[in-house]
């Protein structure tokens, strides 16, 4: 309850900030739609993290290449819708693959999938250097350059159009497992791999499934963070991957609902920061949003929406 | 007529150690087995060594068909529903998602196998969207039944029922698995520690001893065996 009446609290906050201040609003905005990718990607670890127990350290690699792949379909006269959805689905295929090639094998031993996930981090990165080269590239913005204007306020049309595509897909994402057979399957064999093969369902094959729909979903975090920073690089989503990092720990790691306003949260916290905290630089983006995750744990160890752990013995 | 489940000189190991020692057991269709027997003597792994959770050898049939090295999810499939110690309660789903999880394996409208299953658990509407993990310990096991029963089984495998629960539950669960057995015609294997209430309810028995079958017959034949009634029923 606390929790919530925190929450409540920070968004009239926000909403009186905004009411009286265009450049609080603007901050807002902007704080948003860069929070819905942490939270994209966020979401992606928490995703594995409860069917696996690992965290995924190539989540933001994969993520990279496959905006990478989006890239080159555009290069090769795709239109941009076309390949945002053709890449989805190569991502999908890349996710189910990387599960059965590498993680399948050893995922039995918790600290091997660790070091896996680590040397994924480095092919992935080394593989998308050596095809693409480590140069800046530049791919079609899919919004435009339009701005809008609500009063005195200024909206980019790429920030709104980066909240509708983020918080359609976790939407759509959360449809499937809440509302279908295959939603329920893949929860069941996440909480309890024992009973699940108990009542007939294909364990390892969800668990497949799983990392497929995590690659996904930072596949759009990767392609709705290329317009945001205007270029793309091999190291484009280094930086994304701690802020996502920061998100799903502040939400408390097993909650996807913590992961995502845990996203939102720290962008738009980082930005007002930035803009009204006079030595909070650019360059204290990430030292302050760790700052932030070490206050929140002090405060409450499982994060804003993690519960104890209760094991009987 | 050829047995539902077939055992023949069946043994399972954990690792290095083996747990059972060449069972061998029938279970005719429509009959309530059960398997009595102390701590250690090779109840549960011997329900595992049908669902395939534990590494066995020997000869399993079920419906003519030999299980060999079939892991849960295909035994599942085939029309064989454990009910595990400690229940297998999806604890942080609601109730419902957890009779919907007997089902996962059918597509369409469960309209009918709902309606069949509150008919022998009334309750469950009422506490539908209730987190299964918040029942009681005697809800819980009536849920484990109910799920089971979703799965529309050819064969019950029922780990301990009774463990854990009020004696006026024991009593009521065992109600509900004859009543399961003579209306629906479900094939039940039960484990039991109570050798007393699973003779009353189980039509054959068979009394493990150190994995090994020490002593099987028909539960009235048993009931009066000198050794049985000394060693489980006590008196």
């Amino acid at each position: 309850m606390p929790v919530l009446a925190g929450l409540a609290a920070a968004c009239v906050f926000l909403v009186v900030g905004c009411l009286s201040s265009s450049i609080f609003a603007q901050q807002t905005v902007a704080g948003l739609a860069q929070g819905v990718i942490f939270s994209s990607l966020a979401l992606s670890l928490v995703l594995i993290y409860r069917a696996t127990e690992v965290i995924n350290f190539a989540q933001g690699e994969m993520a990279m290449a496959t905006t990478y792949v989006a890239y080159q379909l555009t290069l090769w006269g795709v239109t941009y819708w076309l390949a945002f959805f053709l890449t989805l689905g190569i991502a999908f295929v890349l996710g189910v693959v990387v599960q059965l090639a590498v993680i399948r094998p050893i995922q039995h031993s918790v600290i091997a999938v660790v070091i896996v996930t680590i040397g994924l981090f480095i092919l992935i990165d080394g593989v998308v250097s050596w095809i693409w080269g480590a140069d800046l590239k530049f791919m079609p913005a899919p919004f435009g350059k339009t701005t809008y204007h609500v009063g005195a306020v200024t909206v980019a049309r790429q920030d709104i159009g980066t909240l509708i595509v983020s918080i359609l897909s976790v939407f759509l994402l959360w449809m499937l497992f809440k509302f279908t057979r295959l939603g329920l399957a893949m929860r069941a064999a996440a909480l309890r791999p024992a009973s699940a093969a108990l009542v007939g369902i294909r364990v390892n094959w969800m668990l497949a499934i799983g990392w497929g729909l995590a690659a996904v979903l930072g596949a759009v975090a990767g392609l709705m963070t290329e317009p945001a920073q205007f270029v793309l690089q091999p190291t484009m989503m280094q930086a994304i991957l701690l802020y996502a990092f920061a998100a799903a720990v502040l939400g408390g790691l097993e909650s996807p609902a913590g992961a995502v306003v845990g996203g939102l949260a720290l962008g738009v916290f980082l930005n007002l920061v930035g803009q009204y905290v006079g030595f909070a630089t650019s360059e204290l983006r990430l030292p302050i949003a760790f700052a932030v995750l070490l206050g929140v744990l002090l405060l409450k160890p499982t994060g804003i929406f993690g519960h104890k752990k209760v094991r009987r013995v | 007529m050829a047995a539902l489940l077939e055992l023949r000189n069946v043994s399972a190991r954990y690792g290095p150690v083996r747990a059972l020692h060449g069972v061998s057991l029938s279970v005719e269709e429509g009959q309530i087995v059960a398997v009595l027997g102390a701590n250690g003597a090779g109840k549960t792994t011997t329900l595992r060594a049908v669902s395939g959770t534990v590494r066995r050898d020997g000869e399993l049939r079920f419906a003519g068909k030999a299980l060999g090295g079939s892991g849960p999810e295909t035994v599942a499939r085939l029309g064989i529903a454990h009910v595990p110690e400690g229940r297998g309660t999806f604890a942080e789903l609601t109730v419902w998602e957890n009779l919907r999880l007997g089902a996962i394996n059918r597509r369409g409208k469960l309209d009918d196998d709902f309606a069949r299953v509150l008919d022998y658990f009334p309750w469950l509407e009422d506490r539908k969207h209730q987190q299964a993990g918040t029942l009681s310990g005697g809800e819980q096991q009536m849920l484990a039944l109910a799920r089971a029963f979703m799965q529309r089984p050819r064969l019950l495998l029922l780990d301990e029922p009774s463990l854990g629960l009020a004696p006026i539950l024991v009593t009521e669960i065992f109600r509900i698995i004859k009543e399961l057995n003579e209306h629906e015609g479900l094939t039940v294997l039960v484990v039991e520690q109570n050798a007393h209430i699973a003779l009353q309810l189980a039509q054959v028995a068979y009394v493990l001893e150190v994995g090994r079958v020490a002593l099987s017959g028909p539960s009235a034949e048993l009931q009066e065996h000198e050794s049985v009634r000394r060693s489980y029923l006590g008196y």
